[in-house]
């Protein structure tokens, strides 16, 4: 039996190197790292649609060659600020191999905790316009009317915008992995 | 290239389920439509592969700055292995907590306890080849929290794990044995399996006990292993 999950509650902060959002960082273990740069930003609401102020928000993902055992790690960490916004600065993803012979679309891993979150919630972000989107194994297990919550948006070049919502509204689409 | 072998989902009940209106603030957050089951990709079995070399290991709380921590100094110690018994290696483990007093090092907390300037309150260790982990901290206190009338939560130390696929990540939080305040609390109560909710409290061990130096607790923790039987995708049991 695998030990249960209990909340990361609000004090979290105290693991929080606010280094860590940016996987790019000259100390850090993918400093020198080529491919695309890219930032991952948006803004967590609640259930009342009130900003998520307290939540740590990170990211998992594959390098620019869809890998994950290569040297680069796709692993970053963000507290949601004032204005319940989050940001990393990294490297686009390539597609990842996924089962049954199948390729991914390009995707990050983002995984929520906080206060009120008795275990994480984990959702996707996928890039809008990729090609791959549309053959994606688990876009296509999403119903049409709700992809759009996995859906990052271009807002300029090489900034893409992801607003999650929790609970209720448009709520997003959480994955049970 | 042959298919990740999945994890395990969770026993029944051995799980705190994120809508669970006895502890206040899942009714604003906890989502309201059923997550989607999700295969399992190598997206979902690798994990970061966290080294000392980027993250330094610092495995003593006890002491800030060259000066003692007010409070019982502790050493909590165990091991971390996945439900195959297989030890969970050279990954990383962060922990957080509140000092003797009940009280966090955090701007947010406005508990009327005292702060001590000797302690900050969080760790980083790594398991060793075996899954073993060890760190040397204070006691720390329980304090008040605002989800009901007189709502005191007992005394726990937050553990952070990465495990070996990001299926496994997890936070969780350690519990001290005899504390009247489990009985209490929505959160530690929110799992509703009896031998799930006791793994969650560390156990007095005489062997992790220093002489003239410090109290040991041994504190276990298992993460997901893999599924009993490979599956094809969308055929998850």
């Amino acid at each position: 039996m695998a030990t249960a999950h209990q909340t990361a509650g609000p004090y979290w902060h105290m693991i929080d190197f606010p280094a860590w959002a940016d996987l790019l960082r000259a100390d850090g273990p993918n400093a020198g790292a080529e491919g695309e740069r890219i930032v991952i930003e948006g803004t967590i609401t609640d259930g009342d649609g009130a900003l998520v102020t307290d939540a740590m928000v990170e990211i998992w993902h594959a390098d620019p060659a869809g890998r994950y055992d290569a040297a680069f790690q796709g692993f970053g960490r963000c507290a949601t600020n004032a204005e319940g916004r989050f940001r990393f600065v990294t490297l686009k993803p390539g597609p990842v191999p996924g089962r049954g012979n199948t390729l991914q679309a390009p995707h990050v891993q983002i995984a929520i905790f906080a206060r009120g979150l008795l275990s994480h919630l984990t959702t996707r972000l996928y890039f809008a316009g990729e090609p791959l989107n549309e053959t994606d194994p688990l876009l296509g297990l999403v119903p049409a009317e709700r992809r759009a919550t996995l859906m990052a948006e271009p807002v300029s070049p090489g900034t893409w915008q992801l607003d999650i919502r929790l609970r209720g509204g448009a709520e997003t689409v959480f994955l049970d992995i | 290239m042959s298919d990740p072998i999945p994890y395990a989902r969770p026993a029944p009940g051995t799980q705190p389920p994120l809508d669970s209106p006895a502890y206040r603030s899942t009714q604003g957050r906890a989502p309201l439509l059923a997550p989607i089951r999700a295969p399992h990709t190598l997206t979902e079995t690798s994990s970061p592969r966290l080294s000392p070399l980027h993250y330094p290991a610092q495995a003593d709380m006890s002491v800030h700055n060259g000066k003692a921590a007010m409070g019982e100094r502790i050493i909590v110690a165990g091991r971390v292995l996945d439900e195959a018994g297989r030890p969970v290696a050279n990954s990383m483990v962060e922990v957080w907590q509140a000092n003797s007093a009940g009280r966090y090092h955090h701007v947010r907390d406005d508990h009327d306890a005292p702060l001590d300037p000797n302690f900050e309150g969080h760790a980083r260790i790594f398991t060793d080849a075996e899954g073993r982990y060890r760190f040397t901290t204070i006691r720390p206190g329980a304090y008040p929290w605002r989800n009901h009338h007189n709502a005191w939560r007992p005394v726990h130390i937050h553990f952070a794990l990465f495990g070996q696929g990001y299926a496994q990540r997890m936070i969780t939080q350690m519990y001290f044995p005899g504390d009247p305040l489990l009985a209490l609390d929505p959160i530690f109560n929110t799992t509703a399996d009896e031998a799930a909710r006791q793994r969650l409290i560390a156990s007095f061990d005489l062997g992790v006990t220093e002489p003239e130096w410090a109290l040991g607790y041994r504190f276990d923790i298992t993460l997901r292993g893999p599924a009993a039987t490979p599956f094809e995708e969308g055929d998850h049991p």
